[in-house]
């Protein structure tokens, strides 16, 4: 069943990244986007980290692809991509550097002997295990990312706002 | 039978590799963004997997605290595409390639 399982998600996922980075429209990026992130969350599930797949279905799922496409849709005119490459053989460097990249993880990760996930401890990655994680040895990082999202708002307000300030 | 962790190792390194082809190969602004998020997720999913694996619960703190800055850079990023767009009508990396505006 598990087995069964983490096939489906990893095809997904591997499906969903192909059509991420392949399909020529934006929009068909976004909706492969949104299956990865689907999948994953299922992987997660299976990972037992209940608390972060609910917050990737919410915050990527929810949150983040629906700004991607609200994106698409606000510069609908021009989004597509010129033909003429100017650096020449940009793919093809590209192709065999990421190519040899995956060759060289995949290389590392068969050097490591191979383990079984154990059994989790009791109650593992549900949202009181990572809650109290977070409020008691992860206090300062976590108020720290309040300031990042402030910030990452205001910033957002003053490059968003129309050149010649605020009418 | 389980799955092992290497599996979901070598799942997350395709999906990183595919994140990085992404972002050398397009050059619309809006698709290297999603593959940078697609880098970042396959990250997630290597933290979930050892967070398993150890059984400690550090890696899931940690995924939660890149999804905040992935939240944080989407915004920030997009923000940035829209003020390209007004003023260069173009989304395509290759035409702005200047440091000055």
């Amino acid at each position: 069943m598990e087995v069964i399982l983490f096939a489906a998600a990893a095809l997904g996922a591997l499906a969903g990244g192909v059509g991420v980075i392949a399909s020529r429209p934006p929009v068909r990026s976004a909706l492969s986007l949104l299956l990865v992130l689907g999948s994953l969350a299922v992987l997660y599930l299976l990972l037992d980290a209940q608390f972060i797949a609910a917050l990737q279905v919410i915050i990527y799922a929810g949150a983040i692809v629906v700004l991607f496409l609200f994106v698409i849709m606000l510069l609908h005119a021009r989004t597509g991509e010129g033909r003429t490459e100017k650096l020449r053989a940009q793919r093809t460097v590209a192709y065999v550097l990421a190519a040899g990249f995956l060759a060289a993880i995949v290389t590392v990760l068969r050097t490591r002997p191979a383990t079984e996930l154990g059994a989790a401890p009791e109650g593992f990655g549900t949202a009181q295990a990572v809650g109290t994680s977070l409020f008691t040895s992860y206090v300062l990082p976590f108020e720290l990312a309040s300031v990042v999202l402030l910030v990452g708002i205001i910033a957002a307000v003053v490059i968003g706002r129309p050149a010649g300030g605020m009418r | 039978m389980t799955v092992p962790l290497g599996a979901y190792l070598v799942l997350s390194a395709a999906l990183f590799t595919m994140g990085v082809t992404g972002v050398l190969v397009r050059r619309n602004a809006l698709v290297v963004f999603m593959s940078i998020e697609l880098m970042l997720n396959s990250v997630n999913l290597s933290f979930i997997a050892f967070a398993r694996q150890l059984g400690r619960i550090e890696g899931q703190v940690s995924v939660f605290f890149v999804m905040v800055i992935a939240a944080v850079e989407v915004v920030v990023g997009l923000a940035i595409i829209i003020a390209i767009f007004r003023t260069r009508d173009t989304v395509d990396i290759d035409d702005v390639d200047l440091l000055r505006g």
